[in-house]
């Protein structure tokens, strides 16, 4: 049974300053959620702290005493797959007068040594030692001298996620049913599972529900995204079909794209319907990338009929999954939003390789891999640069403090857009803001709740 | 090799296939060795002299004139770790084939990029040339420090790292097969990467 810590508040400060029924609407929020430097301060434990937060993903620590560093909200977290093979979310933080204990983004290890005064830690969060110990009075075999760690930590099929909440539901109940397309989009793959092969790293200066508004939405494509839709297309001639995401042009509103909210703040944004349902259907829609050309007669020369359904693997799986609050999975691409402050967040948009241990793939998964890379590097250098500066563009005109409120009331009181089944998910178009609506519904219940934060620091394996 | 000659390479890309990848990564391995390093001043300056004309045609923005610096089948590669990698196992910052480009090229001069509104100025410092010999006569390795400050959107910001240039000589000059960007903080988080470094 894991001990938890509760999380003292230091200062008695009030759980918050803010009137949260004041500042959410159904069809508008105030500007403050996104400028207020107390409220973000509110959110990394009320958001942060209390729901299941995505943390790193298992390809990136494969073996025993593999590590990687993330966060959970500001918290600097160590991944780490610990000398047992027990994966764990360690703070970055040493006991004694709290310096980071590990300063590498990623690597192996079976302990940490503090820089500060050399106190180490094995990487299950045990002290391990201290230097010149008859100076100490205590008795350091006492558990409140382990590193402190993040209680619950689990994984769904690859991705780690940890909470810091003993009342969190389970991980599974917490994803609900966004675990179908997380399935399906795992499920395309061999083996049904992808790893991470280094990122596009992107940052911003803006808050971090900025992209978070944007992962869902279909409605700023052909505005945002302009230049993006021009280039993909300027060297299609004649009747071929348009290139990428060439369909919201025509009346999004009612098109084969949809969207779904799935309550807890995941949404989901659906374009597969505008592929057709055949292999090879989704890498004709790929716009030009490099290697294309070559590689794709290389695979019909060796495979036939089978090149169809290999060189979709190399194609960019037209959905948008998104976890809230930091996980997206877009295109091929995993990426993950990173608060830094109320106005500054990262976005790193890691790259995913093709794993084929059964040989599924006719041994070209290198082939495969090789064009994969490329057609991820596209949106990043070309698309997603222009939603940064229109996310950076809001954070500038919401200085404009006094003139309050963003309106997110597209299709709200339109009837017949938006339907709800028996399990409560909603199904609308995917120019619709119904999926912002109810994930600031989902968002005011955290802000107006205070959760109860634990710690642990227990080093026994499950 | 036949299909290089025969398709248009701003049209297709059918150079850029696995051989052309090994090539690469093996170019761009263990290169700048002293036994290589070229002291032949004329030779040096051909060289500095094209990349300070890059710099130069890349600030005023003439990217039509900075693209013919290229040889046709070129590539723009902006490695995401500090060794370069393998762009076929990952992914990188850039990497740009000769459609890619002038995709780059076409999306930077279209109104609607975002990112370019309003349009970077740059000032490009390159510097600390160094020639390295291949085993071929017609081609060279160059290494160079560069720093490049950008304004944008009236903010100050810097790019700072060294290049690699692979030079062919051609028909009527030496051109650039590929240039590698190894910016310092290629695995950080970058704000607007939306130049052409
Ligand atoms: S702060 Fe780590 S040993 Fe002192
Ligand atoms: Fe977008």
């Amino acid at each position: 049974m894991t001990q938890h810590e509760a999380a003292r508040r230091p200062n008695r400060l009030p759980t918050t300053q803010y009137d949260y029924d004041e500042l959410i609407h159904e069809d508008r929020v105030h500007q403050s959620l996104y400028t207020d430097p107390g409220l973000f301060r509110e959110e990394m434990r009320k958001v942060f702290g209390a729901v299941w937060v995505y943390l790193a993903h298992e390809s990136q620590i494969p073996k025993n005493n593999d590590f990687v560093t993330s966060k959970l909200g500001l918290r600097p977290i160590i991944v780490v797959r610990d000398n047992a093979g027990t994966i764990r979310a360690l703070y970055n933080r040493c006991t004694h007068r709290g310096a980071t204990i590990c300063r590498q983004p990623s690597g192996s290890a079976r302990s940490f040594s503090c820089p500060y005064h050399g106190w180490s830690y094995f990487n299950t969060g045990q002290l391990s030692g201290v230097p010149w110990p008859e100076g100490y009075g205590c008795d350091f075999s006492d558990p409140k001298y382990n590193l402190a760690q993040v209680p619950r930590v689990a994984s769904y099929r690859g991705f780690i996620f940890g909470t810091l909440n003993p009342d969190a539901p389970s991980l599974e109940n917490y994803l609900g049913p966004v675990r179908r397309p997380l399935d399906e989009w795992l499920d395309r793959h061999p083996g049904g599972k992808v790893a991470f092969c280094d990122a596009n790293r992107l940052k911003f200066r803006g808050n971090w529900k900025l992209l978070y508004d944007n992962s869902c939405d279909g409605y700023h494509v052909i505005f945002s995204h302009r230049s993006l839709l021009a280039m993909e297309n300027r060297l299609v001639a004649g009747n071929t079909p348009e290139k990428g995401m060439a369909f919201y042009k025509n009346s999004p509103d009612d098109g084969p794209v949809y969207l779904k909210y799935f309550g807890n703040g995941h949404h989901f944004k659906d374009k597969r319907a505008t592929v057709e349902k055949r292999p090879g259907a989704l890498w004709e829609i790929e716009g030009p990338h490099p290697g294309m050309e070559r590689y794709e007669a290389a695979l019909r020369a060796r495979l036939g009929e089978n090149a169809d359904a290999v060189l979709d693997l190399a194609s960019s799986e037209p959905v948008n999954i998104n976890v809230f609050p930091n996980l997206h999975i877009l295109g091929n691409h995993v990426q993950v939003s990173q608060p830094l402050s109320v106005s500054e967040t990262d976005t790193t948009w890691w790259g995913t390789a093709v794993v084929d241990e059964k040989d599924a793939l006719y041994g070209e998964v290198d082939a495969v891999n090789a064009l994969r890379m490329r057609t991820q590097e596209s949106f990043p250098n070309f698309g997603e640069v222009d939603d940064l500066m229109n996310f950076e563009g809001i954070q500038a005109g919401l200085a404009a403090e006094e003139d309050e409120w963003v309106y997110m009331h597209r299709g709200l009181d339109v009837p017949g857009r938006i339907t709800t089944d028996a399990d409560g998910v909603i199904t609308g178009p995917s120019t619709d803001e119904v999926f912002l609506r109810e994930t600031y519904k989902y968002y005011r219940q955290l802000m107006t709740a205070e959760p109860d934060i634990a710690i642990t620091r227990e080093v026994a394996h499950e | 090799m036949n299909e290089t000659k025969t398709h248009d390479p701003s049209l297709t890309s059918w150079y850029v296939g696995e051989d052309f990848y090994q090539d690469l990564v093996d170019a761009f391995t263990d290169w700048q060795t002293d036994e290589r390093e070229v002291d032949d001043l004329a030779l040096r300056d051909t060289c500095r002299r094209l990349l300070e004309k890059e710099a130069r045609l890349l600030d005023r923005r003439r990217l039509e004139d900075w693209i013919a610096l290229y040889a046709p089948e070129c590539v723009y590669w902006v490695p995401a770790t500090p060794h370069g990698g393998d762009p076929r196992r990952e992914i990188a910052v850039s990497f740009d084939d000769r459609r890619r480009l002038e995709d780059r090229i076409f999306r930077l001069r279209n109104d609607f990029a975002w990112s370019q509104r309003p349009q970077s100025r740059t000032a490009r410092l390159v510097s600390n040339v160094t020639v390295f010999a291949t085993g071929d006569q017609a081609e060279l390795m160059v290494c160079s420090t560069f720093l490049t400050t950008e304004l944008q959107a009236g903010d100050r910001r810097t790019y700072a790292g060294w290049y690699g240039h692979r030079l062919r000589r051609l028909d009527d000059g030496w051109r650039i097969v590929v240039k590698q960007v190894n910016l310092i903080d290629c695995d950080q988080n970058l704000r607007n990467p939306s130049i052409v470094l």
